[in-house]
């Protein structure tokens, strides 16, 4: 009886639009799916930087390499924002990174796909960023506290993103006829994944009842998806390229673009772990901990080193 | 075995950011380091990547004492009736200036 007192009061407070942290009272099961979410947001934000890291030296220009290396190293700092706000929730961040490394966590679907050519790299920051930023400035706007204030100030950064990905994809479109069939390509390639990454649709999407009760989202998937839909296809209409859609209209009457069928058989074949890359994701993850493993160690021998050391000094 | 020791990452530390010189510092989040060197070095790469600081306090996340959020109401509740305490509580005659 108690149990259901606190979980009405808790609802009260997630209705009138008051954040939840960490110390409060929360049931379980928001702690669970938090910590789910999350850690799989941590996790995306890491292995994002694999696909990108691919073309950091091959980059055809120098202020191309440099914004490159500044938008990787933003995934990086992005996804210590989420650890820290996952670790609130009373789990260790080296428990979730296990959990990741081996296979018991998702992330993001779409980093499973290669960067075959530097237009790719365009493509990221253009479609994977733009999807992004519209389901965490929704996310921002979540129960959470932590989770919210990470979302604001991971949407503040990620904006340049978008920006230099759509840079060089248009710059690409308006270049040779060869380096606008390589943009072309790229949305060809990262279209389907684009458009299915913000999740699966409403009717078939099984945690998202509970997660919009509790206000951990806001908005439904389908609605996000529709928003990055609108904005993108005149965003792609004006770099002169085309949305691999033939069945792509404008519905006058809504004000939306109408896509063909998206493929979800393949979304969920990746999200099981049969994408391109999803073995290699996780083996690249596996090899930069270990390889990494001294720089840790010589950390923590030096602290030790200079701890006894400080201490002497007090003496 | 798992990949990543417990404790390999460090100890947490809360990280305080003072924005512009003058004013306070504020919490920003916080990192995992060995030691407060490393914690500084830390912070400065995950919250001042783009200027948004001059000046960067870490602290051990275990020595912050925290009032606890559920009992708020009753540990702020003596100030909660003193309305004396601010300057509109006071009547001041018509046409006395400067109070």
């Amino acid at each position: 009886m108690e149990e259901q007192e606190k979980l009405a009061r808790f609802q009260e407070r997630i209705d009138s639009g008051q954040k939840i942290e960490p110390k409060d009272w929360m049931p379980e099961r928001y702690r669970k799916q938090l910590t789910r979410m999350i850690s799989q947001h941590a996790h995306s934000e890491i292995v994002g930087m694999l696909p990108e890291g691919n073309w950091i030296t091959r980059a055809p220009s120098l202020r191309r390499k440099v914004a490159l290396l500044a938008k990787v190293q933003d995934e990086a700092g992005h996804g210590l924002y989420l650890y820290s706000a996952v670790e609130t929730l009373g789990v260790t961040r080296e428990d979730v990174i296990n959990e990741y490394l081996e296979g018991r966590a998702k992330y993001s679907s779409i980093f499973n796909y290669p960067t075959l050519t530097w237009a790719d790299i365009g493509a990221i920051g253009w479609l994977v960023d733009g999807a992004a930023i519209i389901n965490q400035t929704m996310l921002a706007r979540g129960s959470y506290g932590p989770y919210s204030r990470a979302m604001v100030r991971i949407c503040k950064e990620e904006s340049f993103h978008n920006r230099q990905g759509y840079e060089i994809i248009y710059t690409l479109a308006q270049g040779t006829p060869e380096q606008k069939q390589m943009a072309q390509d790229a949305l060809n390639r990262w279209w389907q994944p684009a458009i299915q990454m913000v999740g699966p649709p409403d009717d078939n999407s099984p945690n998202s009842a509970e997660t919009m009760r509790w206000q951990i989202k806001v908005e439904s998937n389908d609605v996000i998806r529709q928003r990055f839909i609108d904005r993108t296809v005149p965003q792609a209409h004006a770099a002169g390229l085309t949305i691999p859609d033939d069945q792509l209209k404008f519905n006058e009457e809504t004000g939306h673009w109408e896509t063909g069928p998206i493929d979800w058989d393949e979304f969920w074949r990746v999200v099981k772990g049969n994408g391109p890359c999803n073995r290699q994701r996780i083996q690249d993850r596996i090899n930069a901990e270990r390889e990494g493993q001294w720089v840790l160690d010589a950390a923590a021998a030096y602290a030790k080193k200079q701890g006894k050391k400080q201490l002497t000094l007090t003496e | 075995m798992s990949h990543v020791k417990e404790g390999a990452h460090g100890i947490l530390w809360e990280v305080f950011i003072q924005s512009k010189p003058g004013i306070p510092h504020k919490h920003a989040g916080n990192v995992h380091a060995h030691d407060a060197e490393q914690a500084l070095t830390n912070a400065r790469d995950v919250y001042t990547r783009r200027m948004e600081g001059v000046s960067i306090w870490v602290i051990p996340a275990n020595l912050v004492t925290a009032s606890a959020g559920e009992d708020s109401d009753a540990f702020f509740d003596p100030a909660e009736d003193k309305v004396y305490r601010h300057p509109t509580f006071y009547t001041v005659p018509e046409g006395v200036k400067y109070l």
